[in-house]
């Protein structure tokens, strides 16, 4: 498929992801955790990625960065990042760019700081590691840099344990931009937080993102906060793309069965009561075909009649 | 058994909390210092009756829930079941009458279920220990009662807990709880950590476990819409103390407590024009935190004083919806504790 690029930004994308195919493979059985997935990200783009769990959303973050471990394949597909082929880089490569390039906020980030490290010297360590920067100058670019995310620079002393859980998550963002990369993956970032903390971190990025300029992709299953913070979005069920478009767009009119399945999931704060139905019981797709452009920047897998037949929600108690 | 087996008035509510407060010891060995997780709470939940407790972590839900549960010992206050003091009546630990009637469901199915047992080990033993069991073919058949009312089929009985998702797991603990029959269930955030597919699905079986079966729930959640969707009526906590309540749609349309307007403004909501305002939300945590004049301290037949009523009605009486006057609030230091999300400093002080 080719995505028409968005308004923002220049022509060339950011990254661009083409037919990438993954699969976890064992002794008796191989799985495809992603399947034919192809989207790019613009330059100072937010670019979202939801769907549930094990729908693969989490592995294309993982194989972006080169996580990926056995027994996960890299089956087929490519990966470019400003026209550098990210699957072909050797070591060296790699290391520069990780973090440099690309950083990455993973889903319980608040517990992956070091608990024996300070803040500072978890900062510091980015620096004289990645930049070759000296101590002293580390040191004043670490306060800079807890600025940034509004944390006092005198908590550079303060242990992980003695941050609030927001805080840390701020912190945690903050090293991420540390070396200003032009893409930042956040793969469930607000998930352990509670809701006014998310709305703050969420804004916190999105406020980032303006100063710096750097593309997002922003990983999540919760749907509102996704179309609110997103300029396009992907919605993946089973390791397939089944819809992509402007947020907006898809918010408005969701296309595909399973996207709008997922914009029912979640009850809404205004309007009357209504009874929802789960996912997981009542909506089952099996090959999926590949996108369609139905509008301009608005592509949807096409959904066959037998495909809707079997998708008769199973309603579980009613709700008055 | 005891008096309690006879039925109550029905104006008397299923499960009611008076005064409750809790302060938990802190610092070292010696020292006296204390932190008040509760400060006189008053709610009661009604027959049949789904309460939801909605408020930021560490704002008191679940302390008030473990409270209630009498996992842990309230330091003053009443919990009445039926109208009686339970505190009083079993002043140590809960009687197994008393457990046989409450019964609590957990935020985390993956650590709430023994990863040795197999399934059917958690309802039967629930069944025995409180005599519910009958014959052994009887027991087989109210198992697989159990595991139809909460949506699961009855071979899963065989299973252990690694081999069900998120979503069975915790439909297995909300069947430990239905095993003893209980009339009220406290639910602590029984579905933040389940997936988005399934949390509509638990969200449905509480609902129908109260439409059916008449058990009344406290619904523990930070997420206002989930409460919405579920509660017949909405509590909210902040500092350890209750602020507002109100019938569900009512008070998230019309929220008078600063605290709530909070709350409800953080709540991602891609309907809402306009978007996320930093200078609004300073000036809505600042009113959380300044001790301002009360808008509803006008009212001549609502006085509010030192000794006087601190709830004022909002609206419609038969909304049952009141909120704390902003005078009453709590300490500035317990609050600047509950909204440790920013440097608070500035804000205390002002």
């Amino acid at each position: 498929m080719t995505v028409s690029q968005t308004s923002l930004g220049s022509s060339l994308p950011v990254l661009e992801i083409k037919d990438l195919t993954v699969k976890y493979r064992s002794d008796t059985r191989s799985i495809t955790a992603v399947d034919r997935v192809s989207f790019s990200i613009g330059a100072g783009e937010i670019f979202g990625l939801a769907g549930e769990s094990g729908c693969g959303k989490s592995t294309i973050a993982n194989t972006i960065m080169r996580l990926l471990r056995d027994p996960a394949e890299i089956a087929g597909g490519s990966i470019s990042f400003g026209g550098r082929d990210v699957l072909a880089m050797g070591k060296e490569e790699l290391r520069r760019f990780r973090w440099q390039d690309v950083a990455m906020v993973f889903q319980s980030a608040m517990n992956s700081l070091n608990p024996v490290m300070t803040i500072g010297d978890q900062i510091v360590d980015i620096y004289t590691t990645h930049a070759g920067y000296s101590r002293q100058e580390s040191l004043r670019r670490a306060a800079e840099l807890l600025e940034l995310v509004r944390i006092d620079p005198a908590r550079l002393k303060a242990y992980p344990h003695q941050l609030s859980g927001g805080m840390r998550q701020r912190a945690v963002i903050a090293m991420a931009v540390a070396l200003k990369p032009s893409l930042l993956i956040l793969d469930e970032p607000t998930t352990a937080l509670d809701v006014v903390v998310q709305q703050e971190i969420m804004a916190q990025i999105k406020d980032l993102q303006h100063q710096l300029g750097f593309s997002v992709l922003f990983i999540t299953h919760d749907m509102s906060l996704m179309v609110e913070l997103s300029h396009r979005m992907a919605v993946m069920y089973g390791g397939r793309i089944v819809e992509t478009a402007k947020a907006k767009d898809i918010h408005s009119a969701p296309r595909h069965p399973y996207t709008q399945a997922l914009m029912g999931a979640f009850p809404p704060l205004t309007g009357p009561r209504v009874p929802l139905t789960g996912l997981a019981d009542g909506v089952k797709f099996s090959n999926i075909a590949d996108l369609r452009e139905e509008a301009p920047g608005h592509f949807v897998a096409p959904v066959s009649p037998d495909q809707i037949a079997q998708n008769q929600p199973a309603l579980e108690g009613a709700h008055p | 058994m005891s008096k309690h087996s006879d039925t109550p008035a029905p104006e008397v509510p299923a499960l009611e909390v008076r005064g409750l407060s809790k302060d938990f010891h802190s610092g070292g060995l010696f020292s006296r210092a204390t932190v008040r997780a509760l400060g006189g709470v008053d709610l009661s939940i009604g027959r049949g009756e789904i309460v939801a407790l909605v408020g930021e972590s560490g704002s008191g839900k679940s302390t008030l829930a473990r409270c209630i549960a009498r996992l842990e010992k309230p330091s003053a206050g009443q919990v009445l079941l039926d109208g009686t003091d339970v505190l009083k009546r079993d002043r140590f630990q809960a009687s197994k009458e008393y457990r046989s009637r409450v019964q609590m469901v957990f935020q985390d199915p993956f650590g709430s279920l023994n990863p040795v047992h197999r399934i059917e080990h958690f309802l039967t033993r629930s069944l025995t220990l409180h005599r519910k069991a009958g014959t052994p073919a009887g027991l087989q058949t109210r198992l697989e009662e159990l595991m139809t009312t909460v949506g699961l089929t009855p071979d899963m009985l065989n299973s252990y807990p690694h081999e069900l998702s998120g979503g069975q797991r915790q439909r297995v603990a909300i069947a430990r709880a239905l095993a003893v029959e209980p009339d009220v269930i406290l639910a602590d955030e029984p579905t933040s950590m389940l997936d988005v597919s399934v949390r509509i699905g638990i969200l449905n079986l509480l609902c129908g476990l109260r439409d059916r079966q008449g058990i009344s729930m406290l619904y523990i959640t930070h997420d206002l819409a989930s409460a919405r969707y579920l509660a017949d009526r909405i509590a909210v906590m902040f500092a350890g103390e209750l602020v507002e309540e109100g019938e569900s749609l009512d008070l998230l349309a019309s929220p008078a407590h600063p605290y709530t307007r909070l709350l409800v403004s953080a709540v991602p909501d891609p309907a809402r024009t306009g978007s996320y305002d930093p200078s609004a939300r300073a000036a809505l945590r600042a009113a959380v935190m300044e001790p301002a004049s009360c808008e509803y301290d006008g009212d001549p037949q609502q006085r509010c004083s030192a000794s006087a009523p601190v709830r004022h009605q909002v609206g419609d009486p038969a909304n049952r919806h009141w909120v704390r006057c902003h005078l009453y609030r709590p300490t500035a230091a317990a609050a600047g504790h509950a909204l440790a999300t920013e440097p608070l400093d500035e804000v205390v002080s002002a």
